[in-house]
């Protein structure tokens, strides 16, 4: 009973914690979340690269989500250390297209390869989108949640990508990435115009 | 236990016994005294408790001696440089907070095989710099005796929990997402470590 008691009190501090550790620790993780699943270009992206993932089988099923993260954050790193990227935009809607075409036609490229492509595109995200904070938010916490949401895409885009163990689910799969790359094309055809 | 993990645990206990008396205020204020505020302090600390997260995550890799090794000395180096840092004033960079953070989560990310002896001191040296920063950061003087221990007990609960989790599935995919959380929290130190250089 009281270790209930501490437990529900500790959890009602965090409330009135949070702005001791570090105001906009909240507002930053919120925002980190909500980011990559409002952005469009990311979303499609990320759910291609689980995809793509599920299809290629393991290792590449697993290597993917182990180090997709940390190539990002390295592109977000460049961001905030004010390197510039050229075409960053141009890269990201090229992520789309190419990456849905990966799926559309089950390519299976060598692994070194496929590994190389799935990098480049992710620091173009992680340069994009890694960066993008709100004043008065807290860049640790931002950082977890952008980290956390991108990888949930990644998961859901794995899940996605098991359909392919059934034959209709190959067909539904690589319809998914014939949208995927209809929709970078769109962004493509907005950022080069 | 090595002769230097014993070495290590004595200096620990000595150090312990060397804590001020009484804190002189406190980071997070619970309300059931100064125990829960250590120990709320880190788990509402991201900078500090995911280190230990993925130092957890990596001990539970490697096997069920290396978790009870960082269960032992995790806390053993929190109490040891909380003592230190709360005579000694520390004013590092917020860079250094992300060096933690990017350090062992790639350890983990990689499953690096490191020997029992390693992740000991490890645990002792990740504990003790964690500790010496939180309780010498010039605005949480709260360093007092039962608020460090209300941290290292924190950590004492939280190292066998993850570690656990991790050493008792032997199924491939539970592995790997135990590598994937270690990969996020280096892609989270690799982008404190960009907010902290990040030019004005």
């Amino acid at each position: 009973m009281t270790a209930s008691f501490a437990l529900a009190r500790a959890a009602a501090a965090a409330a009135t914690a949070l702005p001791h550790e570090g105001h906009g620790a909240a507002e930053g993780l919120l925002s980190g979340l909500l980011h990559p699943v409002t952005g469009a270009d990311h979303v499609v992206a990320m759910l291609a690269v689980g995809m793509w993932g599920a299809q290629l089988g393991a290792p590449a099923v697993w290597l993917l989500p182990v180090t997709f993260p940390m190539v990002m954050a390295a592109g977000g790193t460049l961001a905030l250390l004010g390197m510039p990227l050229p075409g960053v935009e141009v890269g990201i809607a090229a992520s789309g297209v190419l990456l849905g075409a990966m799926v559309l036609f089950e390519a299976r490229p060598p692994l070194p390869l496929a590994a190389a492509l799935v990098g480049l595109f992710a620091i173009f995200h992680g340069h994009a989108h890694g960066a993008e904070l709100a004043p008065g938010e807290s860049g640790l916490t931002y950082s977890i949640g952008f980290v956390a949401a991108t990888g949930a895409l990644h998961a859901a885009g794995i899940a996605l990508g098991l359909l392919h163990r059934r034959p209709a689910g190959r067909v539904v799969l690589r319809a998914a990435g014939a949208l995927i790359a209809l929709a970078g094309s769109l962004f493509l055809w907005r950022a080069v115009t | 236990m090595t002769a230097a993990e014993r070495r290590g645990l004595l200096l620990a206990g000595l150090l312990i016994a060397a804590l001020p008396a009484r804190a002189a205020g406190h980071l997070v204020s619970t309300g059931l005294g100064p125990v829960y505020d250590g120990l709320t302090h880190l788990l509402l600390s991201p900078e500090e408790l995911l280190p230990a997260v993925a130092l957890a995550l990596l001990a539970g890799l490697r096997g069920a001696v290396h978790g009870r090794r960082a269960l032992l000395l995790l806390p053993a180096g929190w109490l040891a440089g909380g003592a230190i840092g709360a005579s000694l004033p520390l004013d590092a960079g917020p860079w250094v907070a992300a060096l933690p953070l990017l350090a062992t989560g790639a350890l983990a990310a990689a499953d690096a095989p490191l020997r029992p002896v390693a992740t000991a001191l490890l645990a002792l040296a990740l504990g003790a710099w964690l500790g010496l920063r939180s309780s010498a950061a010039a605005d949480a003087p709260w360093a007092g005796w039962l608020a460090l221990a209300g941290a290292a007990a924190a950590l004492f609960m939280l190292v066998p929990i993850v570690a656990a989790l991790v050493v008792s599935r032997r199924a491939a995919w539970a592995r790997v997402a135990a590598r994937v959380a270690g990969s996020w929290i280096a892609a989270v130190g690799l982008l404190q470590l960009g907010w902290s250089l990040r030019p004005d």
